[in-house]
């Protein structure tokens, strides 16, 4: 199975993620960079975590307008599945391929540890390999991951089962509104989260907890 | 010409930057100070002369890049 990472000047969870597609899809990801207008066909495009532009104006408010993110914007449109991990997730939150802000967390400290994550929705590519209602881990480390959005896109979000994972058991380091860790879009194949489940996939991580994940998006066994 | 974009937070979304900075305030021995919202400032040096043109430039601008409107307002004064 094929995969792409968006790479950008800033990023620092790039070498994660090519490391996690590399070792689960048995072959090494494709890269763009920012200025490229072309995503190759993949079966999956990445944007990893980090600080791009230095988190310049608002964290990924730069990104989402570089030319690489029409291209990805293009190919979302087109149903190739998307996953936006932390800085990722601002990316595309700020490139409006998700709803919703993520706003300074709740203690104005930057969290870096292990949370518990629950699957809010089994039911969708990035999480059909979990059960509903299963208790994951998975690592966080950001300054800016407290999620929020207006009541009616809130609503719209909960209705639709478009809350995907959410921070379980009293551990939601940020302060994101109705414990939201992450979401899809309206139509299931953009996915953003703050947590980093690219780094929770083999015994060397300490557990596989984010493996699924993965799995789940490149239509891999479990 | 000159303009000033002012970029604020809607009512309703919670600052905890604000928040911080009440609290500093009232620790350095300020009394009576209410609720504080951060916000942003741009300043910004436009080439042209026309006056409308750089209101909507300055509004498209805004909405493009400068604020989230999900989260932010914005005001344009130019000078």
């Amino acid at each position: 199975m094929k995969s792409a990472v968006v790479l950008l000047p800033g990023l620092n969870r790039d070498r994660d993620m090519i490391a996690a597609l590399t070792k689960i899809s048995g072959q090494a990801p494709a890269t763009v960079w920012q200025t490229d207008t072309e995503i190759p066909d993949v079966d999956l495009i990445a944007i990893p975590g980090g600080f791009s532009f230095g988190d310049y104006l608002r964290c990924g408010a730069i990104a989402a307008r570089m030319p690489v993110m029409r291209a990805v914007a293009e190919k979302a449109a087109k149903g190739v599945p998307v996953i936006g991990v932390c800085n990722g997730f601002q990316i595309l939150v700020e490139a409006g391929l998700l709803p919703g802000a993520l706003m300074r967390n709740a203690s104005l400290k930057f969290v870096c540890r292990q949370v518990k994550l629950e699957i809010a929705n089994a039911n969708t590519m990035f999480t059909r390999h979990y059960k509903p209602g299963q208790i994951i881990r998975s690592p966080v480390a950001h300054h800016d991951g407290n999620y929020f959005a207006d009541a009616e896109t809130l609503a719209r979000l909960e209705g639709e089962g478009q809350v995907v994972f959410r921070y379980a058991e009293g551990t939601n380091p940020n302060g994101s509104i109705n414990d939201i860790a992450g979401i899809v879009n309206d139509k299931g194949n953009v996915l953003g989260l703050m947590p980093h489940p690219e780094n929770l996939i083999e015994a060397a991580h300490g557990g596989n907890d984010g493996r699924a994940l993965f799995e789940s998006a490149l239509g891999l066994a479990a | 010409m000159k303009a000033r974009i002012t970029v604020t937070l809607k009512n309703g979304v919670l600052d905890p930057q604000g928040k911080a900075i009440e609290h500093a305030l009232s620790g350095l021995g300020f009394d009576g100070v209410g609720q504080v919202r951060q916000g942003k400032v741009f300043d910004i040096e436009l080439t042209g002369t026309d006056k409308a043109k750089a209101e909507a430039d300055l509004k498209a601008m805004c909405d493009k890049l400068l604020a989230n409107t999900v989260i932010e307002n914005y005001a344009v004064e130019i000078a």
